[in-house]
């Protein structure tokens, strides 16, 4: 019986408010997407915590794994050039 | 506000008051977790809406817990008691069509309801969303479901023609009020491959009944339940 | 898997832990920490779910319209607690109908302080003071919990929390000032409610099984003791306020310490509640279960209509972000 009244996992991304990213609120159950929405609606933005939602099935996320964790971020980290204060920038020079 | 004004938003108020109570029994007993969340928020909005219309005629905790059964003016079609799931989705989807339908005319007129029902539309259309999606899942589900939605949807049929009696000093066209509410519920049930209940809209008691004061036996043993605590303390702050 | 490998991948948990870091789901996490923490979540999960009981008990009686708003959205708030929680719960890879099964059977549990009855109004008022303040003495410090799903879904739930306890402490001041029946009503409660709301901590340190690993691990940030401790000194102030007397002869200010003393606790009742002798052991899981099972044409229906519709709803959504 379990498997005919289990419903999937989907996660819940909300737009706090204009102007910002959806970010991963966390996760919900919901026969599909619609109802994901509304269940998504109801659970996390009670408090009028959201302007959008997104709900993505968990299945359909691809991770990076923990142990590529070293060859998906250290290369980012030895570009210090991508950062601004990498830069010098003599005292009183303003709008840089 | 006049007396008229007054007895427009009791029934109002009362149909709010009473529909977001049997809501409310459901707490802690939805078929889903996810479905308690919802079906509390819903009661929640409808009892908000109850607190602002009772507030217009006098003080709500006073006219929610110490009138008689025969002095509410809601309609019978919200004080059914819960029964199963499609039962309460039948009654939802019945009541939150009209509601809308009702609150969207209430909106544009400039009478005393029009910034509330601005407000409680927005809400309703939720109510409605809510109902009309789970009309379809529980009428397209399984044979199972398909069985108990269409039972449901029989079952409460003969409490909708009340909805249409006139309430005096709303300026509403309730003729095409019943139609469109009509044509809604058609739509809906032909998504949900159900089909539209034959029956009698009405009964001789029915027409209007709840509206007049006269209600079903359940709604007393449901007042006697949430007035009691309150009548029993007379004159305490709660 | 080799054994340094093992090693290097236990020393980076550990080395992550010390320094405060969070554990996340996809982390290498030793057996018994994912075990002991789906446990934990579990119980907590299980908790606020039980928990609606009680107190939904009370909705379709509250005694004015202010009230009954307030204890329906604390109600509907704790189905949203357990719901967050199965789902930091989930990410270990256990599905919410394995924890709810298992609470259904008996193999999972849920905080003993929910087999009690609500049998006035003013439980309500003593749960939310009471209940919901030791709840947030022991959850506040896990927020901070290494495990970050675990630690993301305290922080909410603390956040969204706030409101219960002082609903539950105006509601009791209100009767302690009202009527001489309501006064006596909210002392009734609060004499009821007391004792078990110190056993919510759980055991004395000495006797705790799980304490030290938990501690170590952090996900567990203060002992069973300390918190009580830190809950009684809260407690004895707020309750003068109230004008109400809490139940303890031998409670007194102890100058040494610089905490209050307090009386012994009745373990045994505690024990006795844990094995399923409370008042509502039996009503709580049996009112669970009936919902669910009950509910499964319902969910079984949308499972049903989602597959005949599924090619229907796959339709394109916002582009970006």
């Amino acid at each position: 019986m379990s498997s005919s009244t289990d419903w999937p996992l989907w996660e819940v991304f909300v737009r706090s408010r204009r102007g910002l990213s959806h970010t991963h609120a966390g996760s919900l159950h919901a026969p599909d997407a619609e109802m994901a929405l509304r269940n998504a609606r109801d659970l996390y933005t009670r408090r009028n915590e959201g302007v959008s939602i997104w709900v993505v099935p968990s299945t359909s996320i691809t991770a990076s794994s923990p142990d590529e964790k070293d060859p998906f971020f250290e290369s980012a980290a030895d570009k210090p050039y991508r950062h601004p204060t990498f830069y010098e920038i003599p005292e009183g020079v303003k709008h840089l | 506000m006049t007396a008229t004004a007054n007895a427009a938003a009791l029934a109002l108020g009362d149909d709010a008051l009473v529909l977001s109570h049997r809501l409310g029994e459901w707490a802690g007993h939805a078929p889903v977790l996810e479905e308690d969340v919802a079906l509390a928020n819903i009661a929640l909005d409808l009892l908000g809406q109850a607190r602002v219309l009772l507030s217009l005629v006098g003080d709500e905790d006073e006219l929610a817990y110490l009138r008689e059964e025969r002095a509410f003016r809601n309609l019978q079609l919200v004080e059914q008691p819960n029964g199963d799931f499609a039962h309460t989705i039948a009654r939802q989807l019945y009541f939150s069509l009209y509601q809308r339908l009702l609150y969207a005319q209430l909106a544009v007129t400039d009478g005393e309801f029009a910034g509330l029902a601005a407000k409680a539309v927005k809400e309703v259309a939720y109510h409605q969303d809510h109902a009309e999606h789970w009309t379809e899942r529980l009428g397209d589900g399984t044979a199972e479901s398909h069985e108990r939605m269409q039972r449901a949807c029989d079952a409460l049929w003969r409490f909708t023609g009340e909805m249409f009696q006139p309430i005096e000093g709303l300026d509403i066209d309730w003729q095409a009020l019943e139609a469109s509410w009509m044509e809604a519920v058609t739509a809906v049930l032909e998504r949900a491959t159900l089909t539209m209940p034959a029956g009698p809209r009405a009964g001789g008691w029915a027409a209007g009944a709840g509206r007049q004061g006269l209600h079903t036996e359940s709604f007393g043993r449901m007042l006697a339940e949430m007035q009691h605590l309150h009548r029993s303390h007379p004159g305490a702050s709660w | 898997m080799t054994a340094v490998t093992a090693d290097t991948y236990e020393a980076v948990f550990e080395a992550a832990v010390a320094a405060d870091e969070r554990i996340e789901p996809r982390d290498w996490m030793p057996d018994a920490y994912r075990a002991t923490l789906v446990r934990q979540m579990a119980q907590h999960a299980h908790s606020e779910i039980i928990g609606m009981q009680p107190e939904a008990n009370w909705i379709t009686r509250a005694p004015s319209l202010r009230r009954k708003a307030i204890l329906m959205a604390k109600v509907q708030d704790e189905a949203g607690h357990g719901l967050y929680l199965y789902s930091a719960a989930e990410t270990l890879g256990t599905s919410r109908e394995e924890l709810l099964d298992k609470l259904h059977t008996g193999r999972q549990r849920y905080s003993s302080i929910f087999n009690y009855p609500t049998l006035t109004w003013a439980d309500v008022g003593a749960i939310g003071w009471l209940v919901d303040g030791a709840a947030i003495t022991n959850q506040v410090p896990l927020c901070r919990c290494s495990y970050g799903p675990y630690a993301r879904a305290m922080v909410r739930i603390c956040k969204e929390e706030s409101f219960h306890q002082r609903q539950g402490y105006e509601l009791l001041l209100t009767l302690s000032q009202g009527t001489p029946a309501q006064h006596e009503m909210a002392q009734d409660a609060v004499n009821r409610w007391w004792w078990p709301s110190l056993m919510m901590f759980g055991p004395p340190d000495d006797e705790s099984a799980h304490s030290v690993q938990s501690m170590a691990w952090k996900i567990k940030r203060h002992s069973n003791d300390e918190l009580r401790q830190r809950f009684v000194d809260i407690c004895v102030p707020q309750a003068e306020a109230l004008g109400l007397a809490l139940p303890d002869p031998d409670l007194r200010w102890n100058e040494q310490r610089g905490h209050h003393d307090f009386g012994a606790i009745d373990w045994a009742e505690f024990q006795d509640v844990l094995k399923g002798n409370g008042p509502c052991n039996e009503e709580r899981i049996t009112q669970r279960r009936l919902a669910h099972e009950e509910g499964a044409w319902v969910r079984e229906a949308a499972v049903a209509y989602a597959a005949k519709h599924q090619a229907q709803h796959a339709k394109p959504g916002e582009a970006t972000a």
